[in-house]
Formats: structure tokens, sequence, C-alpha cells
């Protein structure tokens, strides 16, 4: 052991939980005056100044904190998105914050734990580790899901979420102990070694079950079928601020951890995971395929659509192969802009002072506000898969990698659902370009708001000219992910 | 000149008119005018670039020409990859004219959010053109997936008062089937380890998987042709979309189809090919004769053309099923006529319904009396339609039966199977006459004595302009037919090669 303990690694973390602790003397400070104005724009600061360090360091595989944590660049290039994503969605929801008197100084420093809970996601190396991170990104949630604490809707979804995340932690955490005590080890390396092909014997079945209960924690985060109940209920009754924050880093995240786990110790047992990989997310594809067809607020849709596409990701992680990995990450960075453009649209719905929900409140927008009608029909056409948008990639990606895996059912099946999805966004471009026009939504002066639609709108539109970059990003991450696993 | 990237150019100009479009502010009217003149120089700019594809290609060589290639997505192995050989480069023609001609067609008939309706139309004209020059198969995708979000808006904001139900249906029937086509690709992306369309002619698929490689692609082509029973969503879609959607429509998007078995279906999985084939004479006759007796009985002009689109496109399945020079030139053919035929009828009905706003028969009758002009041009495309020697129609329609009959003997399923096809293929002609002819006696002669129809106006300028080269290509087609299948045989022969090449002892369908 080394006298010197190297912390360089973990500086993203460092700089997150300094930042958080610094932002809450300063906001009770100025609480009185401009607590949240003050504070959002610092602590998106400092998430930008973590990821950027992230992707600064060294990305030689290294194991830290007694072998609980592990930075290399899969990790790197995750805490960067996430980071990114949640800097974009604290920009995105300012202005809604203010609108409904939320604009409270807690809320961004909320963020920022569950920012650190997300980085650390992405780095657990040991099955305390992700136990660990996972808590810490998901209990600010809660607090966030019930912001609005005088509206009975957004306590009411708090509540929910909290009771029934709490039981998907428990899930998890059982099915922890059941691998740790069938095999005597938390971390995933001795894990590797126990379960790998030189190892005597099969995969005790004890550590199985545990799997099994590993797995359903995890898809009850990525809000996958059958762990999905929580999402359009949580999804409706928070604050449309709330939603967007939850739709979009935190799916990332938890999409990481699951590989984490996945790739890492079981990768050599994939036949065990697979089937149920490939049933959940063929359940989730269909099921919210199907279950979007009959919602009417916008927020329930996007839940059924986060649902939908939560299963399209997992076709790529059902592949079980290295290029699986690149094309669920693709498939998952993708989905996250197209989410955080679209609950930009979303959070710009705003009649005479009051924010509606109602899809139906949309029609005949392109007639009174071109430019954001154009940005809504580019995201629902994407998020159909339709090329030339940056939806289409993400899912050819994914069935390449599916077929290839020997899963061709799985991708005609896939398919098919985006199929049906297809409908329901059609549904949201007809209804603002071919309906006759509602009453005009108030002008927002938000420049965050817009600023993040924008560049969300752009991508999707400019990802077919440079494609290269995203998908050398994956690369990248699912190298140093794979390898590392089967060490081979 | 020929060492520019001419295809490229065809294909992104009309995007560079598209952001000019963009950027017109000030008052409503002003905006208008400026969209209309900027897209009628970009179209006009891309036709002009596309013509000077046609002189610099070679007529000579049967493979691809002007061919641009650069490394696009390098983690998938796509490559941004273009060319043209015969089978294409009238394809291309066909769709930049008939971009021209659209936008000259609505110049007046179209007063409603003329800006983006000129936008969704020069983004249709770079991605039909591309569907054309793609050469890898994910970009071909991608070109021709993509004309579903314009034509979708097309019907869907311009069209009649069904346009949403009728958006609906074109949209999810096609995606449906593209979206098997989809999978087709990344199976066999997978098994050939490429994604260049050259590669993957010469690549042998085992035969058990290009039954369903094979059927997988039928399910997208044939719902874009449309063939019988997958044609449904055609009607409606014609129905309801403006004049300039349904010529689009008719005149270029049918052809993907049409094109699809030629570039994909037939080189790629011959012997599955070779296995359906009389499955596909078999449809493409219900198809022939079915909707011919369909269009018979209808009132509605459009409706009427629109099956008797799915007729003619019947001819063209059956001609590329036949997998011999003549049958795959006269499809070719056919496809081109039907594509001038078809646009310039549905114009002709978009320029009555423009004045008096029906479309039923019923509400015409005796117009010979106030527009000579519009009853001649109206006649001349009846009779293309029809297929009267010396127009185009009849030139397509005699290769693709000569065609039939050249069918050889070992590859009928059924004995004389080919004089068989060839008989009910051929009454789709006497059908035709038949309902063509009494439509246009109902529309044209009698007395003009139905209310409203008085004062109805001949044909303004535009819209003679409109006519004008598609009565000279129609004519030009079929007096010197040549002309255009020049081009085409050298890469015909090529075809033909390819489809021989891969089973040398199975040579089912080719028949030189």
């Amino acid at each position: 052991m080394t006298a010197t303990l190297d912390l360089a690694p973990l500086l993203p973390e460092l700089l997150l939980a300094a930042a958080t602790l610094g932002l809450i003397v300063l906001g009770a400070i100025r609480e009185r005056r401009d607590g949240a104005a003050i504070v959002t724009p610092l602590a998106v600061a400092a998430l930008v100044v973590a990821a950027a360090a992230a992707l600064a360091l060294d990305k030689t595989p290294t194991v830290l904190l007694g072998g609980h944590f592990r930075f290399d660049a899969f990790a790197a290039i995750l805490k960067a998105l996430v980071l990114l994503a949640t800097a974009a969605s604290l920009l995105l929801i300012a202005s809604y914050q203010e609108d409904e008197r939320i604009d409270r100084f807690e809320f961004p420093l909320l963020a920022l734990c569950s920012a650190l809970g997300m980085s650390l996601m992405v780095s657990a190396e040991s099955l305390l580790g992700l136990y660990m991170a996972l808590e810490l990104q998901s209990l600010p949630l809660y607090v966030m899901a019930a912001f609005q604490r005088d509206q009975l809707r957004s306590t009411e979804a708090g509540l929910k979420y909290f009771v029934l995340g709490a039981l998907a932690s428990g899930m998890l955490l059982y099915g922890c102990s059941l691998v740790y005590g069938f095999t005597g080890t938390l971390s995933f390396a001795r894990l590797a070694e126990a379960f790998g092909p030189g190892a005597a014997g099969g995969m005790p079945i004890g550590a199985v079950v545990g799997l099994v209960f590993v797995i359903a924690g995890l898809a009850f985060k990525l809000a996958a079928v059958p762990f999905h109940m929580w999402t359009p209920d949580v999804y409706e009754g928070a604050p449309t601020s709330v939603t967007a924050f939850l739709a979009a880093a935190p799916k990332l995240a938890a999409l990481g951890l699951a590989l984490r786990v996945l790739m890492g110790p079981f990768a050599d047992w994939a036949a065990q995971w697979q089937q149920v990989i490939v049933l959940v997310s063929a359940a989730s594809m269909v099921l919210g395929a199907l279950a979007g067809l009959v919602q009417t607020n916008i927020k329930r849709l996007l839940a059924y659509s986060g649902i939908a596409n939560v299963g399209f990701a997992l076709v790529g992680v059902a592949a079980g192969t290295a290029e699986g990995v690149e094309a669920a990450l693709v498939y998952m960075l993708i989905y996250l802009v197209m989410t955080l453009g679209t609950f930009g649209i979303v959070l710009t719905m705003r009649r005479q002072g009051t924010y509606v929900e109602t899809i139906a409140e949309l029609a005949g927008l392109s007639q009174r506000r071109p430019l954001l009608a154009a940005a809504i029909a580019v995201f629902m056409f994407s998020l159909a898969g339709i090329p030339p948008l940056a939806g289409f990639f993400g899912k050819y990606f994914v069935f390449l990698a599916a077929v290839k895996a020997g899963l061709v059912w799985l991708a005609i099946l896939g398919v098919l659902a985006s199929v049906v999805a297809a409908y329901y966004y059609l549904r949201i471009v007809k209804l603002v370009y071919f309906d006759p026009a509602a009453e005009p939504f108030d002008e927002l002066p938000a420049p965050g708001l817009r600023l993040v639609t924008t560049l969300s709108a752009a991508f999707v539109l400019g990802f077919v000219v440079i494609p290269g970059p995203v998908f050398a990003a994956a690369k990248l991450a699912a190298a140093a992910l794979v390898p590392a696993a089967l060490g081979r | 000149m020929s060492d520019w990237p001419l295809l490229s150019l065809t294909i992104f100009l009309p995007l560079v008119g598209v952001a000019f479009i963009l950027f017109v502010r000030g008052e409503e009217a002003i905006v208008a005018q400026n969209a209309r003149a900027v897209a009628l120089w970009t179209a006009l700019a891309t036709f002009l670039i596309s013509l000077m594809i046609w002189a610099n290609f070679d007529p000579a060589q049967g493979g691809y020409q002007l061919v641009e290639q650069a490394m696009w997505l390098e983690p998938l192995g796509v490559r941004y990859h273009l060319g043209v050989d015969g089978i294409s480069l009238w394809l291309v023609l066909l769709s930049t004219l008939l971009t021209v001609i659209v936008v000259v067609g609505s110049w007046y008939s179209v007063q409603e959010r003329v800006k983006e309706y000129m936008i969704t139309f020069l983004i249709m004209d770079t991605l039909m053109v591309g569907t054309f020059c793609a050469l890898d198969i994910v970009l071909f995708y991608i070109f021709f997936e993509g004309i579903l979000i314009p034509m979708y808006l097309i019907i869907g904001i311009w069209g009649g008062p069904r346009r949403i139900y009728s958006a609906f249906k074109f949209f999810l029937y096609t995606l449906a089937g593209s979206v098997l086509f989809l999978i087709a690709i990344v199976v066999m992306v997978r098994e050939a380890g490429t994604t260049s369309i050259p590669e993957l002619t010469r690549h042998d698929f085992p035969v058990a998987m290009q039954t369903w490689l094979w059927l997988a692609l039928f399910a997208s082509f044939a719902v874009k042709v449309p063939m019988w029973p997958f044609h449904t969503w055609l009607p409606d879609a014609h129905v309801e979309a403006p004049t300039a959607g349904s010529v689009l429509l008719a005149g270029v998007l049918l052809k993907l189809g049409g094109y699809g078995f030629l570039r994909f279906s037939l080189p790629m999985l011959p012997e599955a090919s070779a296995y359906f084939a009389p499955m596909v004479y078999a449809l493409s006759i219900v198809a022939i004769v079915y909707t011919s007796l369909v269009a018979l009985v209808q009132t509605d002009m459009k409706k009427l053309i629109a099956y008797s689109s799915v007729a003619h496109m019947g001819i063209v399945t059956i001609g590329c099923f036949t997998a011999n020079a003549m049958g795959l030139t006269g499809s070719l053919v056919q496809m081109l006529s039907h594509g001038l035929v078809s646009a310039a009828l549905f114009m002709v009905v978009g320029v009555v319904y423009d004045r008096i706003h029906s479309r039923e028969i019923e509400t015409y009758g005796g117009l010979a009396e106030r527009m000579p002009v519009y009853a001649t041009i109206f006649m001349l495309f009846m009779l293309a339609s029809v297929g009267l020697p010396g127009t185009s129609g009849f030139v397509g329609e005699i290769l693709v039966i000569i065609g039939i009959f050249n069918i050889t003997p070992e590859s009928a399923a059924i004995p004389a199977q080919g004089s068989w096809v060839a008989l009910l293929a051929a009454s789709g002609m006497i059908l035709g006459a038949a309902y063509m002819l009494w439509l246009y006696r109902r529309v044209i002669f009698g007395a003009l004595e139905k209310a409203g129809l008085a004062r109805i106006e001949d044909l303004r300028a535009n819209e003679i302009a409109a006519f004008a080269p598609l009565v000279l290509l129609v004519i030009l087609m079929g007096v010197y037919p040549s002309f255009f299948t020049d081009p085409m045989a050298a890469s015909i022969d090529r075809l033909l090669a390819e489809i021989g090449a891969h089973a040398p002892g199975r040579l089912a369908l080719s028949s030189p």
C-alpha cells in the first residue's frame, strides 16, 4: 500500500461535494433576497467544471476507496454526460420554478447531491458502492418530486415515488446480500474472478436469484416494465421541472450502473441474465407503445414514451456484447437530448400565467410560433425513429447489435412497437400543424430554456451530418467497460 | 465539368433554397411571392444540374457512374456513397422535373402557408433524388424513409377534408412496411459485412435466408408500389392530398417501390425472387384486373386515377419479375411513363378542382365548350394512360407484355404461364380504355349545362407552362423510345448478369 492516497480520479466528486457545501452556506445567507437566482448559476457552473474535470483526467483504469470506486474511460464519459445533462436540466427549469414560486435555493443543491450520486453510480466497483451511490442519487429526487409541498398532486407524487423507490431499494439490497452470501465478496473484481471461465462449478443458484433481484432494483430506476408503475403517476404529479429532471440524467446514470453490473462481474454469465433483460426490454417496448396511445396528458405520454425508449436501449444491453453496450449508450444519449428538448417545449406551455399539460393545448401552434412548432416536429419525428433525425441512428444501432447477437425476434418486435408508438408522436405533430389554432401561449423570457431547446433541436437535426463524435465516445466507453470485465 | 460532385449538388441544392426561404421576412403577401420565386429558381437550377448528370452519363457503361464516396459513419461502416446507372438516371431527372412542375403548377392555387409549402417540396426534392442516387443501403434507407416526413405534412396541412385520416394512414402503413425492410438491412449487413449496395449485390445470401429477406423487402416495396392488397392507403392519400402532393406521390414515390425491386430484391436475392415470381404475377394481375374494375365505378376523379395507378404499377411489377431485358426495360419505361402521365392527370383534375372545388365527375360535363386547350391536353394524357401507340404508355406496356412471353419455360411454375399472364395483363389495357374514355366523355363532352360551369376559365399561363414539358415528353417517349431506353440498356444487361451470376446452376429467372 502506498503511503499517499491519490485522490485525483475523485476530482469531479470532490468538486461537486465542495460546491454543494459551499452553496448551502451561500444560499442560507442570501435566502431572503435572491437565493435561487444566485445558487442556480453557480451550481450549473460547478456541474460543468466537474464534467470538464472528468473528461480531462487520466483515463487509465484506477480503483480507489478500498475497491468500491473505479475510474476509467467509461466512468469519465458517463460522468461528463450525466453532469452536463443535470446542468442542462437546471437551465431548462429555472423559468418554470420562478413562475410556480418554487425557486428555492435548496432545489439546485438537491440536484447537485443527486448528480454526485449519479457520478458515483457510473463508477461503482462493488455492490456496496452501487447501493450507496444509488441511494445518494435517489433520496434528493424523492424530495424534489414533493417540492411543491402545498399541492396535493406533488406531495402524492413524492410519497408514491419514495415508497415504491424504497421497495425497489430493498429488493436491490436483498439481491446484493444474496450475492454476497453465496460468494463471500462485494467487490466486482472478485465476483468476476469467482464467476470467470476458470472458476470451478457454475454460478451458485442463490447468486443467480440475487442477481435477478439486483436487476429488478435497477429496472425500477430505469422505469422498465414490470417496475414502471410509478413512472406515469410521478411524472404527472411532480412539478414539470422535476419531471424534466427525472426523465433525463438519472436514466442515463441508471443505465450506466446496470451496464457496470451486468457487463462487469456477471459478463461471463450473460446467459443467466440475458433472458431477463430480453423479457424486460420486450415488455417495456410493447407496453410503452400501447399505453401511450390513450394518454391525453403530455407528461404521462412522455412517461410511457420513456418506458418504451428504455426498452429500446435495453435491446442493446440484451445483446451482451461490446457493440451492444455502445449501441445502448448511443441510444440513451440521443434519447436524453430528445427528452431535454421535448421538456423544453412542455415547459413553455403557459397560457395566461398558468401552465397547461393537456396535449390538445398544442393545437395549431405552428400558426403562431413556427419555430417552436418546428422544434416539436423535429423531436417527435426523431422519437418515432424517422431518418434523417438522430433517433433513427440510435434505433438502427441497437437493432444491429441485437441482430448480431442473434436476437432477431427482439429486433422485429422492437420495430413493430416503434410503428405503434409512431402514432402518438404523429398525433402531436398533427395537433401542432394540422389543427386550427388555440389561444396562444405566453411569451416566456427564459434564456436558459431557449438555449437548451435550441441546442437539443440542433443536435437532433445535425446528428446526420456529424455522427462521428458520439459513436467514437460510445466506443471508447464500451471498450473501457467490456475488456475490463472479460479481462481477456 | 464531370469532376464536379454533380450528384451531391443535385441532392443538396434544394436545401440551399430552403435556407433562403427561411430567411424571407416581411409581410405575408411579399413573403409568399418571394418564397415562390426562390423555390422556382432553386428547382430550376436543380433540374439543370440534373440535366448535367444526363449529359455526363456514358450510356455505353453498365456500371455506376459519377460515383462519389466518403467515409461518413465510421463505426457502422456506412459510407456516403452515390452514383447513377441507367436504371436510376431517368428517375433522378423525373424527380427534379416534377418538382419544377409542381412549383409552377401551384403558383396561384396555394395561398396558405406558402413559405412552408415551398420548403416541404424542396426538401422532398432532396430526399427523392438522394434515394435514387444512394449506393449505400443505410444511406438509401435514410432518404427513402425520410420522405415520409414532408409527405405527411403535405397531406395533413394542405389536404382535403379527410386529410388527417389519410395522412396517418399513409404514414403508418408505409412505416410498417419500411421497418421490416430496416430489419432486413440489418440482417444483410450483418451477413455480408458491408453496407455498400454493389458489394451486397455480389454477396451470395443463403437461399433459406433469402426467402425471409425477400419477404421483408417485399413488405416495404409492395406497400410503396402499391401492390394489391397493400394499396388501400393510396386512394385515400391521393384523394386528400393537394394536387402537387398527388403529383409527386404518383409521379415519384410509387416508383420507389419498383426501383427497390430492381435495385435490391432482384440482384441481391435472385433465388427468392425466382421462387416468389409467380406470386408477384398473381398479385399484379389481380391488381390490374380488380383495380381497373374498381376504377370503372368511381365517382371521384382523383380516386379513379389513383386506382388506375395501382393497375399501371401492376404492369411495372410484372415487368420487374420477368427478369429479361424486354420485361425490365418495359418496366422502367412504364415507370417513367406513369410518372409523367399520372402526374399530368392529377394536375388535370387539379385544374378544375381549383376552379369549382369539386372532384365529383357528376359536377362536370361539356367542358370542351369553354376550355378547348384543357380538353386537348386532357385527351392527350387520357390516351397516353390508355396506352395508345404514339404515346409513352404504349411503349412500356408492349415491352412488358413481350417480356412476359419471353419468360423461359423452365422458369414457369405452370406450363404456358407466360401467355396467361400476358393475356390477363393485356385485359387491363382494355379496361383502362373503358374507364378513361368514359371519364373523358362525362367530363369533357356533352352540353355545358351544369350549375357553376358557365363561367369556367381555360388554362392559365402557369398551368400551360406546367403541362408543356409533360406533353413533349409523353409524345417523345411514344415516338422515339430509344432515346430513353438506350442509356438503360447497358445497366439492364449488368443487372441481368448479376441475377444470373449468383447461382449458375439455378438460372431460374434469367433468359438472354
